[in-house]
């Protein structure tokens, strides 16, 4: 497998105007020859295929969901960031790709995220221009807030509603190119598979989900854009239905896919109730804005009232250790520092995991109407689920798996290792590196949908030229059979145990060994337990019904035979990388702190694991990362 | 500008404001009855001798306004049924009185006793005799007029009829509680700031006309047994 | 707590459906609604039945997928929540709880408890956006939007699109979700051009998909578990007269 990032030349500033000059571009005529596939229509597909069926080509889009408005963007609620120094307060391009990569923790490519940070005002005058209702000031103009990981204010927001809003945006954007026969769209459509001819993606097969019917479709270029894979932990903040398998087919398809053990753990969600949890729900980060984050000092004092544990008995643990940042420290750090102060048995409530996020000075200091303007959807859903009032006790919150970073390898284009797929949005690896800051995903996935793609994909196209695969060639017959074959193969088992019974396991066995602390040890038996549990699932798995109509179990059983594989690439990632960098914490490699020790010499790259076939290790190859813009050093937010 | 949903609606809503326009203006006639037999009868007469195009006109627009929005109302009720035909095995509802779930009926009815009510005291067929009473008490000119007062008396002496008139108001009350405030929302004058005013105004004003219809009725009755005089008791010698 | 569930079950759209009535034991009162509903699926599962089926995704009261109508209610007795937000505690031990379909004409069952919305996305084709093509926005601060205005278009916006306004009135009207969807754009200066455009063509294929007129009752805005105001269909209605009066004259 050969990695060709393909970065432009020249300096920093200067690559993406280079680029988008250099690249070959497709004659406005021509465009309406090239038909191309966009699976996925959250953030990155859906702005990917509005836009790309704006520039004239042929879309055929695809989601799982009943309508494109529902893919799981639409649950981000903080807000999306954007380099436009509004406030006056010190913020640039260039301030924004710093803390971005520094964020990152040095585990992301320079050129994209500079490109990202350009990108980013852009996207806040598109949306305006959509009719995204931004908060305003009083004056009328956008307001912003501050958020984990920076020290200025460049976060804008919808209430707690920003990838909603966003979202929605997209998806009217699409809805217009869908009137204009632009793009067609497809729902209840689930990727099954990725077609590769002479090594150029030409299709996918999909299964439509309302009726059982496969189908192949065939195309000039492939998008994946189709997030992440937090899922693999059975419990996430992601949505249930979320996946792995399109971006997990891509792989086996011959797709390099990059630091799958990099995952983001978000450090304020409701904590678990019980064995009947199906996901966690994330409150906002920018919670933590006006939220002071405490435990108490004793551990007998755990199961009092909070309220009645006075101020000198409680342990505020991250303004204590990281005083410039206080609160506001980055996810992985915030997280751990959580998991660390329950280890030490001064966790609250179920279980003993959970840590207190108190808006007692808030409330005093800003009254309870300015909170309840600010947060007050959150805190209503907080009561809902847990059925306490955080106006007059503290929330309480615990780390929860939230985003991938990790994803399939892409170069400077976007395109994967298979010439003509490319990945989007949190699909690919690309610009978060190890760990990603707070309102940065919807700041990735409007940026490859609507800024980066539609210049990147002509330069391929040009290239290629049109030349629609026919749907009857051997090719697709082929990849047609195998997806049958899989799905008779899982109808057939006709063992005793849920699919969901398997996913638990799974997610259990993921969040021991591979979650927030990993180790040598707990990841070499992860990857036992789980070859273990797929043989399991190959013998005992039974769905019933047919695959000829809708039938959710066996949706399921297909996602779950995925995850189970994928599980398994990300532990041996975890294995293979040998220091402590973001959201992949091994514990051999900490200072007597507890923080985290990077490797430079030996891990400043991204890991790409290739596929080698069934019952083969796949094979790890290296990205070197270079910096030149930023220098690397210690993650500091003390 | 009709045919589409909210066509529809604007039609019920203007429609329905005429109509209630036009309740109004007949309560305060009715009224004048307790203003004695000279009150009513020149009011009735003075509504008679009005150039017989303003006479019709008004009649004929009243009516066509009637007809317009009993019509819609049918065919809404029948698009309205298409579009849900299957009900839940549990119907509920959280907001929704009474009155606003039973516009058709309360409807219908109102219909059936408006024909009634111009058989009974404008054509006159039910009663013939009511044709044939005439007086010079209330008339400009001293010549025989109708006599509208001796028709009431007679009219709500009988009680069934009375307390079919009540009943009634009581429906063009339920029936105006929700179509008063709905006329604003349908025409797109409402808003939540004075959704509570409006409402206030909707619910007194849905009263004031039942109250003041169907006290002339109760009037009669209460003075036919002997309870209270309202009027010369001449009139109930009989 | 231990309850008895009577589940619409319908095996395709031609199929007509009928109830079926499962017992369920050691439901958790924290469980969410559909929680208890993967519970039942689990039980069915080992007894050999196929689960049934419903809609569901973010489980967070978000993305609007869940569904069902549960004792008559769109979403549950509960004000403002969905659901997917809606928890066990809220019931008590020994309820019969009878969970339908959202029905309407417009909504055609899929399976069980799943119904086809895709009408509601033919609204927004319809007229539903503004046109503002890619790369060719003014400066997002360009355009100074009082903060009422858009605090208005946002509680509009923030429509889920999940259907319980219609499954909720008795018409099955889209009233509520067509006004809400158009208003938040008419609001906003971005969205003027086309306003007298965008209301037309959504009330037309509002019309034509099927759905019920609007009665008035306030049903809708009840159920809607994002609480959107009816001033949105008063609006609606505004903006629409307009139209057709501006029509009429040119």
């Amino acid at each position: 497998m050969k990695l060709d990032s393909k970065i432009p030349e020249g300096p920093i500033a200067e690559k993406w105007d280079n680029h988008r000059f250099s690249s070959k571009l497709v004659n406005p005529a021509n465009k309406r020859k090239f038909n191309i596939i966009v699976v996925g229509s959250g953030l990155a597909g859906g702005a990917a295929a509005a836009t790309l069926g704006e520039l004239g080509y042929n879309v055929d889009c695809f989601c799982y969901q009943d309508t494109p408005r529902r893919a799981h963007s639409i649950a981000a609620q903080g807000g999306i960031n954007a380099a436009k120094n509004y406030q006056n307060d010190g913020d640039s391009i260039h301030r924004l790709f710093y803390d971005t990569v520094k964020g990152g923790d040095f585990r992301s490519r320079e050129a994209n995220v500079h490109r990202l940070a350009q990108i980013s005002v852009n996207i806040i005058d598109q949306c305006v221009a959509q009719g995204v209702p931004f908060a305003r000031e009083y004056g009328g103009l956008l307001a912003n807030r501050s958020f984990g990981g920076a020290q200025v204010s460049r976060t804008f927001y919808a209430r707690g509603q920003t990838g909603q809003q966003l979202l929605l945006g997209a998806y009217s954007s699409l809805s217009r190119q869908i009137a204009a026969g632009q793009v067609k769209m497809h729902t209840r459509h689930e990727m099954l598979d990725l077609i590769v001819v002479d090594g150029h993606a030409k299709g996918i097969i999909t299964r439509n989900l309302a009726n059982g019917e496969h189908r192949a479709w065939t195309a000039d270029a492939v998008l994946l854009c189709t997030g992440g894979y937090g899922n693999a932990y059975y419990l996430s903040t992601n949505a249930v239905g979320c996946n792995v398998t399109a971006a997990f087919r891509a792989y086996r398809q011959g797709a390099g896919f990059a630091n799958p053990c990099y995952t983001q753990i978000h450090p304020t969600c409701i904590p678990v109730s019980g064995d009947h949890q199906s996901k966690l729900t994330l409150m906002s980060e920018s919670l933590r804005n006006d939220g002071r984050v405490w435990v108490p000092l004793d551990r007998e004092n755990c199961d009092k009232d909070p309220n009645d544990i006075e101020e000198e008995l409680r342990d505020y643990y991250l303004e204590r250790k990281y005083p410039s940042f206080g609160n506001l420290a980055p996810r992985d750090i915030s997280s751990r520092s959580a998991k660390e102060a329950c280890d030490d048995g001064r966790g609250v409530g179920q279980g003993g995991r959970g840590v207190y996020l108190d808006f007692g000075d808030a409330i005093s200091r800003l009254g309870e109407s300015t909170i309840r303007e600010r947060y007050g959807n959150l805190f209503q859903m907080y009561e809902r689920i847990t059925g306490e009032n955080a106006y007059k006790r503290p929330m309480r919150i615990y780390p929860a798996i939230h985003y991938t970073m990790g994803g399939l390898w892409v170069d400077y284009n976007l395109m994967t290792t298979v010439p003509g797929c490319f990945a989007l949005g949190e699909a690919n690896f690309s610009d978060h590196g190890a760990n990603r800051l707070g309102a940065s995903a919807l700041m990735q996935g409007l940026s490859d949908g609507y800024f980066v793609i539609p210049y990147t994909i002509g330069d391929y196209l040009a290239s290629t030229g049109a030349g629609v695969l026919s749907p009857d060639s051997p090719e697709v017959k082929e990849s047609l059979d195998k997806v049958k074959g899989r799905i008779d193969q899982l109808t057939s088992i006709k063992g005793k145990r849920s699919a969901r019974s398997y996913h638990k396991k799974l997610g259990q066995i993921m969040w021991e060994y591979a979650g927030m602390a990993r180790n040598e040890k707990g990841l070499n038996k992860a990857i036992g337990e789980i070859q273990d549990l797929r043989d399991d699932f190959n013998k005992e798995l039974m769905v019933p019904g047919s695959g000829d109509r809708l039938n959710v179990e066996l949706e399921r059983a297909g996602r779950v035979k995925d995850f189970l594989d994928f599980g398994e690439l990300l532990c041996r990632d975890a294995l293979e990388r040998k220091e402590s960098c973001g959201g992949h914490f091994r514990e051999e490699f900490q200072t007597a702190e507890g923080e985290a020790t990077r490797d430079d010499e030996n891990f400043a790259h991204a890991a790409v694991w290739e596929y080698q076939g069934r019952e083969k290790i796949p094979k790890r190859h290296k990205e070197e990362l270079y910096f030149d813009n930023v220098k690397l050093a210690v993650r500091s937010y003390k | 500008m009709f045919t589409s949903s909210l066509g529809k609606k604007y039609l019920m809503a203007l429609t329905g404001l005429v109509l209630i326009g036009f309740v109004f203006v007949h309560m305060a006639g009715n009224l004048q009855v307790f203003a004695g037999q000279a009150q009513i009868n020149s009011y009735a007469h003075s509504l008679q001798s009005l150039p017989w195009f303003v006479l019709w006109g008004s009649r004929l627009f009243l009516l066509a306004s009637i007809m317009i929005h009993a019509w819609t109302a049918y065919s809404l009720i029948v698009e309205n049924r298409k579009a849900r035909p299957n009900k839940n095995d549990v119907e509920v509802t959280k907001r929704a009185g009474w009155s606003s779930l039973r516009m058709g009926l309360t409807g219908t009815i109102i219909l059936a006793f408006v024909v009634f009510h111009l058989l009974h005291f404008t054509i006159r067929s039910i009663y013939p005799e009511y044709a044939e009473m005439t007086t010079t008490v209330g008339s400009p000119a001293g010549e025989e007029i109708h006599d509208a007062f001796s028709m009431i008396i007679a009219g709500f002496k009988h009680e069934f009829i009375s307390v079919f008139y009540v009943v009634a108001m009581f429906l063009l009350c339920r029936h105006l509680a929700h179509g008063f405030s709905s006329v604003f929302q349908s025409l797109g004058l409402r808003s939540e700031a004075w959704e509570k005013k409006l409402n206030l105004v909707s619910f007194a004003y849905a009263w004031l006309i039942f109250a003041g219809f169907s006290v002339v009725p109760l009037s009669v009755l209460i003075q036919k047994h002997g309870i209270f005089q309202f009027y010369d008791p001449s009139f109930f010698s009989s | 707590m231990n309850l008895t569930l009577k589940v619409w079950r319908q095996s395709g759209p031609k199929d007509s459906g009928q109830f079926e009535t499962h017992l369920i034991e050691e439901v958790s009162e924290d469980s969410s609604f559909l929680e208890m509903m993967d519970q039942l699926n689990e039980q069915l599962l080992e007894n050999g039945i196929e689960p049934i089926a419903f809609d569901h995704d973010c489980r967070e009261g978000i993305c609007g997928m869940c569904s069902l109508t549960i004792n008559g209610f769109a979403h549950g007795p509960e004000d403002s929540t969905t659901t997917c937000q809606l928890h066990m505690r809220k019931f008590n031990d020994g309820d019969i709880i009878t969970i339908e379909p959202f029905r309407a004409r417009a909504f055609p069952v899929v399976r069980d408890l799943v119904v086809d919305r895709s009408s509601f996305d033919k609204i927004i084709q319809a007229g539903g956006f503004i046109s503002a093509r890619t790369g060719s926005a003014p400066d997002g601060n360009a355009i100074p939007i009082p903060k009422e205005d858009a605090d208005k278009a946002m509680d509009a916006a923030a429509c889920i699109g999940c259907g319980a306004c219609v499954a909720s009135c008795k018409n099955a009207s889209a009233m509520l979700f067509t006004s809400a969807k158009a208003g938040h754009l008419n609001l906003l200066p971005q969205g003027q051009a086309e306003k007298d455009a965008r209301v037309l063509n959504m009330v037309k294929t509002m019309d034509e998909s099927g759905f019920g007129n609007c009665r008035n009752y306030g049903e809708c805005s009840a159920a809607c578990p994002k609480d959107i105001s009816l001033d949105y269909i008063a609006k609606l209605n505004r903006d629409h007269a307009k139209a057709k009066i501006k029509n009429l004259f040119s």
